[in-house]
């Protein structure tokens, strides 16, 4: 996993509620047997009509969303399947962090495990966020804020961040290292079964 | 922390069962996975972490492998080959094949009679218990939260860790409960009870919690029945659904081919009924539904919170969520639900694709005709299924009715084996998800019980299942 400390990065926003991982990658994608090239296929029926031709009304076509490397999505992003492909196709796609007011659990946990950094924020920070489509903020997983440009110049707001979680990002640490280190009571464990 | 004394929720008793670490501050637990369930989509990355460390499966005899996500749903063709929608769906199934293989880890692959959908095999070997942690990679694993067990869905990522450690990193949800009270009316089901639940609570109504399913209603269901309530509640964002054991998951569970024999059945029987709620445990939520009130309930947009009675109106669209709903599934607010046209039925699913599933699917459909513009599909969740239906003679109910019977899998739900719900054309299925594009790019999916499925398929428009014999009229 790469680590992640800070990053700058442009906003794209997908307000929509309720996204779902089927939206996010769709299951005719899923006999993939490896998660790399999956950005190609990212938002694939959002972004392309029924005869293969993009759309110009999706914001996942314009120019700047290849350039943006951080997602704001509406609330309750990532329902749906367990399907790891999509934190991976978001990735792939060049999207190191995704905000919402909400994050689906089981998304959240796939995120956070590969290295796409998954921040819940309240509902009126999220707002803010979705209005500053295209502008660039700053997020600090070091310090846990956000730097998001405002009237009077930049504004900082704290984001909660599970404290495991930030551990392994900051220093793209694999979790299957420290479970392994556990070989002792783990043992101990399987002995009383 | 209460003391041991204190009185405690089932979900608490099994966390704590399965703690090989306690949460520390900033160190989540480690919790011990009893059953680890893997099929072909969602494992073969997992596979690869073990290879580039070059470690083995922790504990084979705890992971149990199944074929049912790309599988063909058509039968061989004269020579014996199976048509897969494409090289890439038959190198995955391949793939597991070899990774069991290599790994040696039980596989009901082609030719094993539990082949099947991955949360109708395990409860139907007996290897779903009570008591058990159980993971998948696969949200819809809450399925087996019906035996009274822990089960949720995880990425492949932690499909790695399981393989390898047989344990997972969790923070410990919180607890809610729903209580139904009262009973259900006559032609109405878990199905519907799910699709109240989450419209009652919202598709995110349980996100970061485990919820226990209480009360007569859901003691009167059948495992079955059980099964469907579970399945659906990642469908409210809830990861685990969980309902105690009592003497009808004991009678399930007796003399299944991985439960225990003689004496020592009698033994864990004892010991399963133990796990419930202590009286006076406290939930971090309750909240009461009353199941009398409860009525065949139909989805009518793209998130399964949306829905309605079927003898409901559709509502106003006041917001963009629901307008942009209703105008992907080509309806109008405010007009009645009932009598709308449809193209395709699909009965199937780790919802709903299981004997009592097909069983309630046939009894509507006996004697009658699946309407000419309907194409209607009938997917047993296992081979187990199958058989057991086509001992009873369902599947001649079926074929005489003008459905197709198939071969188990998980087909049509996610339409990711080549059977799918063409642009534009609207689908009535037992299945769990109705998402845009689900079944297909461009397929509009609604959301009901068997029941309800099968009297659509008469019908050919939405139509009350307990009103079948009235409006379906000669169709």
């Amino acid at each position: 996993m790469e680590a992640f400390t800070r990053l700058t990065g442009a906003i794209l926003a997908l307000p929509e509620e309720n996204i779902d991982t089927d939206q996010i990658i769709p299951a005719r994608f899923l006999t993939a047997t490896r998660f790399e090239g999956l950005g190609e296929h990212v938002f694939a029926d959002w972004r392309l009509d029924g005869n293969g031709a993009p759309r110009q009304d999706c914001p996942m076509n314009e120019p700047r969303a290849e350039n943006s490397s951080i997602l704001v999505a509406g609330r309750n992003f990532g329902c749906g399947s367990s399907r790891e492909h999509a934190p991976y196709a978001l990735m792939d796609f060049g999207f190191r962090v995704v905000i919402s007011s909400e994050i689906a659990d089981i998304f959240r946990n796939n995120a956070l495990n590969i290295g796409l950094l998954s921040i819940v924020v309240p509902q009126s920070l999220h707002a803010r966020l979705l209005e500053l489509d295209g502008q660039e903020i700053s997020v600090d997983l070091e310090a846990c804020t956000l730097s998001v440009p405002g009237a009077g110049g930049d504004e900082t707001f704290s984001f909660p961040m599970d404290g495991f979680a930030r551990h392994c990002l900051l220093r793209g640490m694999d979790r299957l290292d420290f479970l392994l280190s556990n070989e002792t009571a783990i043992k101990q464990h399987e002995e009383r079964l | 922390m209460p003391s041991p004394e204190a009185p405690q929720t089932l979900f608490e008793k099994l966390w704590r069962a399965h703690e090989v670490r306690a949460e520390e501050g900033d160190v989540p637990a480690i919790l011990y996975i009893d059953l680890h369930l893997v099929h072909e989509v969602t494992s073969p990355q997992g596979f690869d972490v073990l290879r580039a460390r070059g470690i083995p499966v922790r504990q084979p005899s705890r992971t149990l492998a199944t074929l049912d996500h790309s599988t063909p749903t058509s039968p061989p063709d004269a020579s014996g080959r199976l048509h897969y929608v494409t090289e890439q769906a038959q190198l995955q199934v391949e793939m597991l094949e070899r990774n069991c293989e290599a790994f040696g880890i039980e596989l009901q692959g082609w030719g094993s009679r539990h082949r099947g959908i991955v949360h109708v095999m395990g409860p139907e070997i007996g290897a779903t218990q009570p008591g058990m942690t159980v993971v998948c990679g696969d949200s819809h694993t809450s399925t087996h939260g019906a035996f009274g067990a822990l089960a949720f869905g995880i990425g492949t990522t932690e499909v790695g860790y399981v393989l390898a450690t047989q344990c997972l990193l969790q923070r410990k949800p919180r607890t809610m409960r729903i209580h139904f009270d009262g009973a259900l009316g006559p032609g109405v089901s878990a199905k519907d009870m799910a699709l109240h639940t989450i419209s009652t609570i919202g598709v995110d109504g349980g996100t970061g919690h485990v919820i226990e399913y209480a009360g007569e209603a859901v003691r009167s269901l059948d495992m079955e029945g059980r099964m469907t309530l579970c399945n659906m509640t990642i469908e409210a964002g809830a990861r685990a659904g969980m309902i105690a054991a009592d003497e009808v998951t004991v009678e399930y569970l007796r003399g299944r081919e991985r439960s225990p024999d003689g004496p020592a059945f009698e033994a864990a029987a004892e010991r399963w009924l133990t796990f419930r709620s202590d009286p006076g445990a406290v939930f971090d939520r309750e909240i009461s539904i009353d199941a009398t009130r409860i009525q065949p309930t139909i989805t009518w947009g793209t998130d399964p919170g949306m829905s309605s009675t079927l003898n409901g109106v559709l509502p106003a669209a006041d917001t963009a969520g629901i307008e942009r709903a209703l105008q992907y599934m080509g309806l109008e607010a405010g007009h009645p639900l009932s009598g709308h046209p449809i193209d395709v039925v699909f009965i199937g699913s780790c919802t709903n694709g299981r004997i009592a599933d097909l069983r309630a699917a046939a009894a509507i459909m006996a004697g009658r005709k699946v309407a000419p513009t309907v194409r209607a599909l009938v997917v047993p969740g296992s081979v187990a299924v199958k058989n057991q239906a086509e001992s009873e003679g369902l599947h001649r109910v079926f074929i005489e009715a003008g459905a197709e019977w198939r071969e188990p899998g998980c087909s049509m739900c996610l339409a990711m084996n080549g059977d799918t719900v063409p642009p534009g054309k609207t689908a009535v299925s037992t299945s769990n998800r109705n998402f845009e594009g689900r079944q297909g790019t461009g397929a509009r999916t609604m959301l009901a019980s068997p029941s309800t499925a099968a009297a659509c398929a008469i019908a050919g428009k939405l139509v009350d299942p307990r009103h079948i014999g009235d409006s379906a009229g000669g169709a």
